[in-house]
């Protein structure tokens, strides 16, 4: 008994040597930190896959025609071959700030990118601070993030602040494309942290830049009904309605504003629960019309063939589409090989250091965006978000009109004679 | 405020009425509990959390309308009602008041916990019903679910009323919520009859989950929403009385739409705690309560 456990001791050790001898050679560990369980594990999973994905075409393992950024792998690290080491928050920024501790003493992984939700994200990457080592936010919008002057942290994906920018960007070349006016504004946003911030910037730039809002109101997403709200909104007559929503009161407001026969020539969504998929489900016809931004959509393919190529091989793979966010996963991952490839090193000063060197173009990504390129906050300059406007039950991109498979629709057709 | 026209007025003095005989019908379950054993039951927007989710497995697996349903969701309820009161309620009859808050109080979380395990956190809604669309009257638009909605709790408020004031049984369960004591010398069962009551106050708020399923989203919290009004409707219309819930129900309703569309939404959850809050201090005993 006694021999053979030591026999077992001395395999594993033998094992470890091993292990440990192959990871300084030709391994690169990257920590990858998403909600792997709890209620968003359904999200996690996928955005699990799509890094999943885009290690496996920077290692090679599966052949990418195309231009894709990092695509060519890691010729500068003698084609070292990229292992993603998973860690799961749970949705708890707790959890966050221990896995990314646990990944990087015990894992020795070179940078870590997550965590998907913001308050994840914001304890995650104080932990890689701390250390030392580059983070890399590929899906977080929260706009503080890139506000607290961090030196290891870099984000690829648009902020809210810049969404909200996008609005106004979008009614103006419309309004010009249309020769139409749309400069009467109302804001009904829900009234937690992230419709009250989103309310703020709104009204701010409408002032910059000679809007003007009609009606402005914060409600609470929790209700009964949303009589008041959209009798409100009525007597204020905007020709534009800009609204920020999760789902229940997304799909509340929508059959109030048919009950009540409300529908002002433009509704100008923003993300959330009416980018959700049981948002249509739910609503069907009624659900259509409605403009909101995106971070991203399946037709651009469109336009850009390597979305389509990309999306192909996450069917293949695990059956199901690209969405917005698994999208900006795979991006970051092929952003953090571009990076680690150019630093020739796994040093993390030297990563550092290439990162905030990125300068990737437009027709290398599979974003709507026009490049990567971090500022001095690590915030990627060239981000934008796009417009999509739901079409017979479909999310068609309208805008940028450079990237648009269709035209938008103008205006919201009166609920009767639909 | 612009083009405030009668039209804008008279609508949404109708969206609140028709809101307010929802909170009605609701809070009308709850009081009856309350009204015969003094008993809270925080549990009761979990009831109407499972009447939505009775009405929706009815129609998604059987394609039956929550219309059609409706009967069989009652009598679910109701059994249920029972069903806890036999389980649960019963042993506590006797134990401080506390420990009765702290039982519905654990049903209310149990009953969302397994809802929210066995059919999952999504908002889900009837997609086809009987009754959609929406009618106009003299300019005033009525949303068909709504109205029938309406419609439907002013029946079933009138159904127990009739029967609490107008039959043998509905007599028996007023008596003791009246005066236990002396109606259990009359020869009533006593135990039966807050088995009774639970079973109709769980069917009130079933056929309100039922009528409420054709046009409101579903999901494990939607209890949440609608208990706290029904709590300040019960308040404010009596603890245990019917037609006090009822009008009170129709009060908070017009309270909660004209306040909201006059001072602002924001504030409409405000104005109807506040409402709650005045009635309290200054006539605790509700519009019909008991002294």
């Amino acid at each position: 008994m006694k021999r053979l456990f030591r026999r077992l001791c001395l395999g594993a050790l033998g094992c470890t040597l091993l292990v440990g001898a192959a990871r300084a050679d030709d391994e690169i560990r990257i920590g990858a930190i998403y909600p792997l369980t709890g209620a968003a594990a359904g999200t996690g999973v996928e955005l699990k896959a799509a890094a999943e994905l885009a290690a496996a075409i920077v290692n090679k393992e599966i052949p990418l025609p195309g231009n894709l950024a990092a695509g060519a792998g890691l010729p500068n690290l003698k084609g070292a071959k990229i292992k993603l080491i998973f860690g799961d928050h749970q949705g708890n920024p707790q959890v966050g700030a221990t896995e990314a501790e646990r990944l990087i003493t015990q894992e020795h992984v070179v940078a870590l990118i997550g965590c998907y939700f913001s308050n994840v994200t914001a304890t995650a990457s104080q932990v890689a601070e701390r250390y030392g080592v580059p983070f890399l936010n590929a899906s977080s919008s929260s706009t503080p993030l890139t506000e607290r002057g961090f030196k290891w942290f870099f984000r690829t994906s648009p902020h809210d602040d810049l969404f909200v920018a996008n609005f106004y960007d979008f009614l103006k070349e419309v309004e010009q494309k249309k020769g139409i006016k749309l400069r009467k504004l109302a804001l009904f946003n829900e009234n937690t942290l992230w419709g009250g911030e989103t309310t703020k910037i709104e009204v701010k730039l409408a002032d910059e830049q000679g809007f003007s809002v009609a009606e402005k109101i914060l409600y609470p997403a929790k209700s009964t009904q949303m009589t008041s709200e959209v009798q409100r909104l009525k007597a204020a007559d905007p020709q534009v309605l800009m609204q920020s929503s999760y789902l229940g009161d997304a799909i509340m407001s929508m059959k109030s504003y048919k009950e009540l026969g409300f529908a002002p020539p433009m509704i100008l969504a923003n993300d959330a629960g009416f980018s959700d998929s049981e948002y249509l489900k739910t609503l069907g016809k009624d659900g259509d019309y409605v403009l909101s931004r995106e971070v991203w959509a399946l037709d651009l393919a469109d336009r850009n063939p390597l979305i389509k190529q990309v999306n192909d091989l996450m069917q293949a793979r695990n059956k199901v589409n690209l969405n917005g966010n698994s999208a900006r996963v795979f991006t970051g991952i092929a952003v953090l090989a571009d990076a680690i490839n150019r630093a020739g090193s796994t040093e993390p000063e030297a990563i550092r250091k290439a990162l905030q060197e990125t300068n990737i173009p437009a027709d290398q990504i599979i974003m709507p965006w026009k490049g990567i390129k971090f500022d001095e906050k690590g915030q990627n300059a060239l981000g934008t978000g796009i417009i999509v406007q739901v079409l017979n039950g479909q999310y068609r991109t309208v805008w940028p009109f450079n990237l648009a498979t269709t035209d938008v629709v103008y205006p919201f057709p009166k609920w009767e004679g639909r | 405020m612009t083009n405030l026209t009668v039209t804008l007025l008279a609508q949404t003095v109708a969206s609140g009425l028709m809101i307010g005989l929802i909170y009605a019908l609701i809070a009308i379950g709850l009081t009856l509990i309350f009204g015969v054993m003094d008993i809270v039951n925080f549990a009761h927007g979990e009831f109407l959390m499972l009447g939505m989710y009775a009405s929706f497995w009815g129609a998604s697996l059987f394609l039956l309308d929550p219309l059609v349903t409706l009967p069989l969701t009652a009598l679910m309820l109701f059994a249920l009602g029972v069903l806890i009161y036999r389980l649960v309620i019963r042993r506590i009859l006797a134990a401080p008041m506390l420990s009765q808050i702290f039982a519905t109080f654990g049903m209310m979380i149990l009953l969302r916990g397994v809802a929210q395990f066995l059919w999952k956190p999504d908002h889900r809604t009837v997609s086809h019903s009987l009754v959609e669309g929406k009618i106009t009257v003299l300019g005033l638009q009525f949303g068909t679910p709504q109205l029938t909605a309406s419609l439907g709790a002013v029946l079933v408020t009138g159904g127990i009323w009739w029967f609490l004031n107008r039959t043998r049984l509905g007599t028996a369960l007023e008596a003791t919520s009246i005066d236990r004591e002396a109606a259990t010398l009359m020869g009533i069962n006593s135990q039966r009859m807050f088995a009774l009551a639970w079973g109709l106050g769980a069917a009130c708020a079933g056929v309100a989950g039922a009528l409420l399923s054709t046009y409101f989203p579903i999901f494990p919290e939607v209890g949440a929403d609608f208990i706290l009004i029904a709590f300040v409707v019960v308040v404010l219309g009596g603890f245990g009385s019917v037609a006090g819930a009822f009008w009170a129900g129709i009060i908070v309703g017009e309270v909660e739409v004209l306040g909201g569309f006059f001072v602002g939404p924001a504030y409409k959850t405000a104005l109807v705690l506040s409402l709650f809050l005045l009635v309290l201090l200054f006539r605790p005993r509700g519009l019909m309560g008991k002294a």
